[in-house]
């Protein structure tokens, strides 16, 4: 026995290392002269206290809940999908068609429609990397960075030369038609006396992401699929031997991937801006790095990372409105938390297991 | 295009061609020896912001750049404490401080001069100015040569030089010092170097160390030669160029100059003419932007020439017991 319980490793371990971006954001907070706890307190407020400040959360939640379980599918087959951003520009651009260019007859039908074509578009953007991953051994990582620049240059292209309305000035699509709308969290739960959510932009597609995470919970446990993307992703010679084709593991596992990463732009085209922006994806497609590192690649512990970056994100609007921090305090929370259950990992591990073997030779 | 146009765009390529070289030449240290760097950009970034910033409260672009290389240092050695020491995913940590640096220089900039994320903008001695090589005034006169000279060769910044210098410096060391040797191969084969009695995790201590330094230099000169100040995310995915001109290199000092001479190229060309009308179609200004990493994804491909990283790059070297 020299391993630790698997609940150390599963549920110990991350909290600790987010103890530690926590106490060194902390650091930064007083460092540029602001009191930490009143920061705190203030996000709490804004983010938690309000239903229409957890409008807010939730609404970030999904975009990281998509993107998360985007980067963590690609995780369990040990690839690391870095062109979540890419591919959600991309799916964007899916949803965007899908809505301009056929007559939906409601919401309901729009967004099933929407999400089909939002994953394709996503699904493909990432089968050039997968392809070349597989078939000619291109380092995915390099061509998914790659990728993502080459995405923002297509978005570009096609928003100002294609799909922008004559006399616009602005690089963005004509707003979608009426009943491609999607209905708010305000137009799902208020009543006639009070009126829940006012203003928030989360929608419908929260319970779409709900689900996704139950889908890839399923795909990745319950299936012969997520069986061979497990095998492949812990040894891929073993997986070899074992008859699983690594040239189909890695597309299909990408193609799942991409299309998770694309159907994130459900939330901010179709439910929040009604029409496609140049910058629609907000960096959500990076911070699903940091939800699948600390959501362990596993889908509950991905939906919790993503609760808490929503968090993170809508409390950090609301200090850089009422105080002197700017909103790149969470880009540095961000970067702490990767930094820390992610690169920095052993680091917690190594002292822990030491700690846990001592214990047990005790006992 | 008349001679003069030419020679203001190859003059804007050579500008522009530099701080992609100076990280280029950066991650090449760095992945020669087998650590994989994501985070040039973010290294960049910090020193933009540290050498504008400290250039402007002194007055002294020297010290700026001492600043920046500091900054940029200690990134690096963030990202050997993360990949070398702790063992860490080398890509995860390079992801991480590319978001660090993006973060923490707005969040200090804000603090020190509530600019909005800006430093003040640098004058005088806070920036490097052109340096007018001799002869060049007199030589200024006479046809093709003189121009050539006086506006394309002379009048850069002492950092543009020093770049350029770095690029045969580095094929020296590499290929023909016994540092050079063991740098390499601690790259291709660590357990080989470690047999021979050389400390693996030292050896690629320095080289991330070397790394640091010329990303500083690299960020120094986007603030205060380039640019007088730092704003917000001035190193705009130049980071990532740099690595894609270190795969288009192969890993190579010389090609690495070739190929960000050629990225440079045209990012002065989609500078200058936005979309280039050649008659019977427009090329976009939106492709002359992907086109580096359009570029990078082909040769990496295996289309035209084989990539092969070195053959421990990225792999953390466990010593056996």
């Amino acid at each position: 026995m020299d391993k630790m319980p698997g609940w150390a490793d599963a549920v110990l371990v991350p909290l600790i290392s987010l103890l530690l971006a926590a106490i060194l954001s902390a650091l930064v907070i007083i460092g540029i002269g602001e009191d930490p706890i009143a920061a705190f307190k203030l996000m709490v407020d804004g983010a938690l206290m309000r239903s229409s400040g957890w409008g807010y959360t939730l609404y970030y939640a999904t975009n990281f809940i998509f993107t998360g379980l985007a980067v963590a599918v690609a995780f369990h087959a040990r690839l690391f999908n870095i062109g979540g951003e890419g591919q959600a520009m991309i799916g964007g651009l899916g949803v965007a068609l899908a809505c301009l260019y056929i007559p939906w007859p409601n919401w309901y039908v729009a967004l099933v429609g929407a999400t089909v074509s939002a994953a394709i578009f996503g699904a493909l953007w990432a089968l050039i990397p997968a392809y070349l991953q597989a078939k000619r051994g291109s380092h995915i990582v390099i061509t998914t960075i790659m990728f993502n620049f080459i995405a923002a240059a297509v978005l570009n292209y096609v928003l100002v030369n294609l799909l922008r309305p004559q006399g616009a000035m602005d690089p963005a699509t004509a707003k979608f038609p009426e009943a491609t709308q999607l209905p708010t969290f305000q137009d799902m739960f208020s009543t006639a006396e009070t009126a829940m959510f006012r203003g928030a932009p989360a929608n419908v597609t929260f319970f779409l992401a709900i689900a996704m995470c139950f889908v890839v919970w399923l795909l990745i446990w319950r299936t012969k699929l997520g069986y061979e993307i497990r095998a492949f992703g812990q040894s891929e010679s073993a997986a070899k031997y074992a008859g699983i084709s690594p040239v189909k593991i890695t597309v299909v596992a990408m193609l799942i991937s991409g299309g998770l990463a694309g159907m994130m732009a459900l939330n901010t085209t179709m439910g929040e801006a009604e029409r496609l922006v140049m910058n629609a994806t907000e960096g959500a497609g990076f911070i699903g790095i940091a939800v699948a590192l600390m959501g362990r690649s596993h889908p509950l512990g991905v939906l919790l990372a993503a609760l808490l970056f929503g968090f993170l994100y809508q409390g950090g609007a609301e200090l850089a409105l009422w105080t002197n921090i700017p909103r790149e305090l969470i880009v540095v929370i961000q970067a702490l938390v990767i930094l820390f259950t992610g690169a920095l990992d052993n680091m917690v591990r190594m002292p822990l297991e030491k700690l846990f073997l001592a214990s047990r030779r005790k006992a | 295009m008349d001679f003069a146009t030419l020679l203001q765009v190859l003059d804007s390529t050579v500008r522009l061609a530099t701080p992609l070289l100076l990280a280029c030449l950066a991650g090449l240290y760095s992945e020669r020896a087998g650590i994989f760097d994501i985070g040039l950009e973010g290294k960049m970034l910090a020193a933009a912001f540290f050498s504008a910033a400290i250039a402007a409260i002194t007055g002294d672009v020297w010290m700026g750049l001492g600043a920046g290389i500091l900054a940029s240092l200690a990134l690096s050695l963030l990202h050997g404490l993360a990949s070398i020491t702790f063992r860490g995913n080398q890509l995860i940590s390079g992801v991480a401080i590319n978001f660090l640096a993006a973060g923490l220089t707005v969040l200090i900039a804000q603090d020190w001069f509530s600019q909005g994320g800006r430093t003040p903008s640098l004058i005088g001695e806070g920036r490097f100015e052109g340096i007018t090589l001799p002869g060049a005034e007199e030589l200024a006169g006479v046809p093709v040569i003189g121009p050539i000279y006086a506006e394309l060769i002379s009048g850069h910044s002492i950092l543009v030089y020093l770049a350029f210098a770095m690029v045969p410096l580095t094929w020296w060391l590499l290929y023909r010092t016994r540092f050079g040797l063991r740098l390499r191969a601690v790259g291709e084969a660590p357990e080989a170097v470690d047999t021979a009695g050389i400390s693996v995790v030292g050896l690629r201590f320095v080289a991330v160390g070397i790394c640091g330094i010329l990303c500083g230099i690299a960020g120094a000169y986007l603030a205060t030669a380039l640019q007088a100040g730092f704003v917000k995310d001035m190193t705009a995915g130049r980071g990532f160029i740099a690595l894609a001109a270190l795969i288009f290199a192969k890993w190579r000092p010389w090609y690495a100059l070739y190929a960000c001479l050629l990225f440079g190229l045209l990012q002065a060309v989609a500078l200058r003419y936005q979309n280039i009308d050649l008659g019977v179609f427009v090329v976009p200004v939106q492709f002359m932007d992907a086109l580096p990493y359009i570029l990078t994804v082909v040769i990496l491909a295996g289309f035209v020439g084989k990539a092969i990283p070195p053959r421990a790059g990225g792999e953390p070297y466990i010593k056996e017991r």
